[in-house]
């Protein structure tokens, strides 16, 4: 329900996703024409940059999923109703798993386009790869963006604070990405795709448990 | 019924509340008034739910579930109409889904925005924001209506039509505890008066036949001396 209005509202400003698909667009186009391609190979490079895009594309989902909730201060009847707290963080984990995911179908055609890397045989399992790693940045993205919502200047905290704990499905989500690309069986990246799951039950359940700590006053 | 007991929280170094303890049974009306900073907001938010206090508790029979809240703001999403909010709210408190369009019309109807209901919420003047408010806040049809400053925006009009609704609704047995500022409103929807000061309640009172005259000059000697 909640996850619902969210996308509603964003269909209907569309303020975030236009700025998160010309954001995904403009880095893009900078790393295609700012690379040497003679220096370092496409598919050296192109996983960091997919997922160093992705992954700047979805702060602006984070922050904008609680600023909705300030415009009338509409957080405070949230937290009066009987919805449960961690019902709540499940709700925006949902609406922004949604908006980053649309975010990344719009960034993935794009980034076949500027870097020519060779996706079609392997979209399926790259997919499920993009899926699994944006399930646990977003899971954290979103407890972190309650947590400085109410903070000055939280626009510039949320990265300052979430990208550290992005490392390890960042680092794993490269990795599998480069196997992929490189035509390598997903059997060699097994442990990395573990680490990726686990991340993701791990920081899912802990954010659904911290979240009722953050929003409360 | 709703109970608060041995109430204390601070803000730094500042008391907001300082022992405040009471109850409210069904069809009491609670009109708390006091000066700018004296914790009004704090009590109410403290018995929505909202504030842990530091010491004592707060209890309401049923819950938050049995809460309506009326805050300094809206609580409306701008760009969803008034009904869209309505309803959103209608089904966050489980209100079965065949009720929420003639209740949504019963309240707007009532409060005289029912040619609104399709308009977005961020095109409404502060009046008729209000109006919404105030709907969204009975749509569940609450047990407990906890009320900050809500005549805020109002128009005469607007004002008498919700002072109307509110007598009606403590008629039918809810609890109502309504803070404001400003001794002339609501007084005469009182059953029960306290002037809050510095955190704490320096009367507290049934209002028995006392008119809005005679509560200000209570309230000017009660508070000017606490």
């Amino acid at each position: 329900m909640i996850a619902r209005k969210d996308l509603v509202l964003e269909f209907r400003t569309r303020t975030a996703f236009l700025s998160a698909a010309v954001f995904t667009a403009l880095v893009l186009t900078v790393f295609n024409f700012g690379r040497d391609p003679t220096a370092v190979p496409t598919l050296d490079l192109a996983p960091s940059i997919l997922w160093v895009t992705f992954t700047f594309a979805a702060m602006l989902a984070f922050n904008r999923a609680f600023q909705l909730e300030l415009e009338n201060d509409a957080l405070d009847a949230l937290l009066v109703s009987p919805i449960s707290r961690s019902s709540l963080y499940l709700a925006k984990f949902v609406a922004n798993c949604v908006f980053v995911g649309v975010v990344e179908c719009v960034g993935l055609p794009l980034f076949v386009l500027f870097f020519d890397v060779p996706v079609w045989g392997v979209l399926a399992p790259l997919a499920g790869v993009i899926a699994l790693a944006t399930v646990g940045f977003v899971a954290v993205g979103t407890l972190f963006s309650a947590m400085v919502i109410r903070t000055r200047f939280a626009e510039l905290m949320l990265p300052v604070l979430l990208l550290p704990f992005l490392i390890p499905p960042l680092v794993g989500a490269v990795q599998v990405t480069a196997a992929l690309l490189a035509g390598r069986p997903l059997s060699e990246v097994t442990g990395w795709l573990r680490l990726l799951a686990a991340y993701d039950i791990v920081f899912l359940a802990l954010a659904a448990v911290l979240f009722p700590t953050t929003v409360n006053e | 019924m709703l109970r608060a007991e041995g109430l204390r929280h601070t803000f730094g170094s500042v008391r907001a509340l300082d022992g405040i303890s009471f109850t409210l049974s069904a069809g009491q009306t609670l009109v708390l008034f006091g000066p700018n900073g004296s914790g009004k907001t704090t009590l109410l938010r403290v018995l929505a739910g909202l504030i842990r206090p530091l010491e004592g508790y707060a209890a309401v029979t049923g819950g938050r579930r049995a809460v309506g809240w009326i805050g300094h703001q809206s609580h409306l999403y701008g760009h969803l109409t008034v009904r869209e909010n309505l309803r959103f709210w209608a089904a966050l408190y489980d209100v079965p889904a065949a009720q929420r369009e003639a209740r949504a019309g019963e309240l707007l109807h009532r409060l005289g925005v029912a040619d609104r209901a399709d308009v977005p919420v961020r095109v409404l003047s502060r009046g008729l924001t209000q109006r919404v408010t105030i709907a969204r806040a009975l749509m569940h049809d609450p047990s407990v209506l906890l009320l900050d400053e809500p005549f805020t925006g109002l128009d005469l009009a607007a004002a008498a039509q919700f002072r109307a609704l509110l007598a009606e609704l403590t008629g039918a047995g809810r609890i109502v505890v309504l803070a404001t500022h400003n001794v002339d409103e609501g007084v005469e929807l009182a059953t029960d008066v306290a002037f809050q000061a510095r955190g704490r309640f320096v009367h507290f009172a049934p209002r028995g036949t006392r008119g809005a005259g005679d509560i200000a000059d209570a309230y000017r000697l009660a508070v000017v001396g606490a």
